[in-house]
């Protein structure tokens, strides 16, 4: 039997965010949550992976109370139970912080063949918290997979990088982190949505995992953050009037090139 | 990425301390002469056949010692993916932070490094200093500028050969190079973006047609690739990254993360049918109508008033 875990995220759902034009800051209270994109293709890959070989899908996540709703939604895609650890304790962790909860967490969830992770988080986007995983729990790692095999223990995957793609092969207990290209996450039916409702979902405090406070929030934290803004944009704006294409082509053209931007 | 060395020079002089390059690999002793061309002080050269190709798990055990050993203010490698999946692994196992894809590194009047990168899918740079060290930080292509190559650099070579590397944990059986335009994207002096004003992929003959007359590239929007499977990069946040002297972008609307990956163009010219798109709040030259008839004359315009004297 495969035992399979996916982490996840509670993450800003970007798309929605708001910025006050004023300030430059977001809009954060109340700003639209949803699980990370590519932990959906996570969660997606172990489920079809349970699909065809049996076994179980566990799923875990850091964050505050609410991401309990995140949770939710990832049984019901087809997790079989869900953890959380949550803690004000954490708040304000980084990812070194964040990468000891979640492997701690992982120590008592018990044993895996796989843990899978997002490529990266919509919000934060580092890619920190797989590679840090991988190496807390000493197992080895595969990162930006599109296409993920299993055969008795042995995981084939094939990475996307910059110049090329490349087919590794490692041996289980494997984590792999994985990109959107890998599956279509699929949308869970009203009665998958109600049998999430059934599940365990498990909550941990920060004693519960043994978790000392000065290894997790900013007492843990080797990056702080000091301020977070929307970019300035100064930009000249200026339209380009004409009654035909032509006319207005032209007198873009020598805008281009007399301000030097085009050149002969 | 020559690119280092040019902002490793800068910042160790701010940090008052010394620029160290590091090499792994095998038979790559000429290195370390043109890095010191480059502004490196010193060159920390690993030859090992072990190190011949690149696996993760050498390279990083490698790494860990040489920074346990130098004690560094700072590391600095590019962002490419196997660049922040080796300096995440190297971050947790010498228990720091690490900052990857930064757009701008500073040194404070209070001497602290101060890293920006961009976050929520580009609607924000966030800033942020480390509490521990060494402070690992990468850096995309093309960001800071490449340093002046000069002869005469003085600088030290130190040759390591007796180090303890691990084995890879992954095999790697099978690399298929993707095929990689000649001049990269990052380095084109003048970008034409298509958006998804443009119907057919057809359509962007005329792109590559203006393009020609300005000796640059042709770029697209990442619904083109992902959706409509035209293509198989995209320019944006999760894309390419770019900062052309200028920017056409036609019939893009101008989403967030599109704009994350052309904000640092230095001139922005956006033609597009909808004057309430997002893009023009990001245009220095805007032009409100059809790329289908503005583009093509664009074209012919270039192309008589740039031969004609």
């Amino acid at each position: 039997m495969i035992r399979i875990l996916v982490c996840v995220k509670q993450a800003i759902d970007v798309s929605q965010l708001k910025v006050d034009s004023a300030t430059r800051r977001l809009i954060l209270a109340g700003a639209p949550k949803k699980i990370s994109d590519f932990d959906k293709n996570a969660l997606e890959e172990a489920v079809r992976i349970k699909e065809k070989f049996g076994g179980e899908v566990l799923t875990v996540t850091v964050g505050p109370e609410d991401a309990k709703t995140t949770l939710r939604e990832a049984l019901a895609m087809g997790a079989d139970k869900a953890y959380l650890t949550s803690d004000p304790l954490f708040e304000n962790s980084d990812t070194l912080a964040t990468s000891y909860i979640l492997a701690e967490a992982i120590k008592k969830i018990g044993d895996f063949d796989l843990i899978l992770c997002g490529e990266a988080s919509i919000d934060s986007f580092s890619a920190q918290i797989g590679p840090r995983l991988a190496e807390r729990l000493g197992i080895p790692l595969i990162t930006y997979a599109r296409k993920l095999g299993l055969e008795g223990d042995t995981v084939t995957s094939e990475r996307g990088l910059e110049d090329c793609s490349e087919t590794v092969k490692a041996k289980i207990p494997v984590l792999v982190t994985v990109t959107k290209e890998i599956n279509e996450p699929r949308t869970p039916s009203y009665t998958a949505i109600m049998k999430a409702f059934k599940k365990e979902l498990v909550m941990w405090k920060a004693a519960d995992v043994d978790i000392p406070s000065e290894k997790v929030g900013e007492a843990g934290s080797a990056v702080q953050v000091l301020d977070v803004l929307a970019p300035k944009v100064e930009r000249r704006k200026i339209v380009i009037k004409g009654e035909k294409a032509a006319e207005i082509a032209e007198k873009l053209a020598k805008t281009l090139i007399q301000e030097g931007i085009v050149g002969r | 990425m020559l690119e280092l060395l040019g902002k490793g020079s800068e910042l160790a002089s701010k940090l008052q301390t010394q620029l160290t390059a590091v090499v792994l690999g095998h038979n790559v002793k000429d290195q370390a002469k043109e890095l010191i061309g480059y502004g490196a002080a010193e060159v920390i050269v690993v030859d090992d056949p072990r190190l011949k190709e690149f696996h993760v798990e050498p390279y990083l055990s490698a790494l860990t010692q040489l920074i346990k050993r130098h004690k560094p203010e700072l590391f600095l490698t590019g962002s490419t993916k196997r660049g922040k999946e080796l300096v995440a692994r190297l971050a947790a196992r010498l228990n720091v932070g690490c900052v990857p894809d930064c757009l701008e590194l500073e040194v404070d009047e209070q001497g602290r490094l101060l890293v920006k990168r961009i976050v929520y899918g580009g609607n924000a740079i966030v800033t942020q200093v480390f509490r521990a060290k060494p402070q690992i930080v990468t850096i995309p292509r093309r960001k800071f500028e490449k340093p002046e190559y000069t002869e005469e650099s003085k600088g030290e070579v130190v040759k390591i050969s007796d180090m303890q590397l691990e084995l890879p944990k992954t095999e790697i059986v099978e690399v298929k190079p993707i095929e990689i335009a000649e001049t990269r994207i990052e380095e084109a002096g003048v970008v034409i973006g298509g958006g998804r004003g443009l119907d057919k992929k057809e359509d962007f003959k005329i792109l590559d047609e203006l393009a020609e007359i300005l000796d640059g590239q042709v770029g697209y929007t990442r619904p083109l690739a992902e959706d409509r499977k035209w293509f198989t990069e995209w320019v944006g946040l999760s894309g390419h990254t770019i900062k052309p002297k200028l920017y056409i972008a036609c019939g893009i609307s101008g989403v967030i993360q599109h704009v994350a990956g052309i904000r640092d163009s230095k001139t922005i010219v956006a033609i597009n049918k909808d004057p309430e798109a997002p893009i023009m709040e990001m245009a220095d030259y805007i032009v409100i109508g059809d790329l289908y008839e503005i583009v093509p004359a664009l074209s012919e315009a270039l192309r008589k008033l740039l031969t004609s004297s």
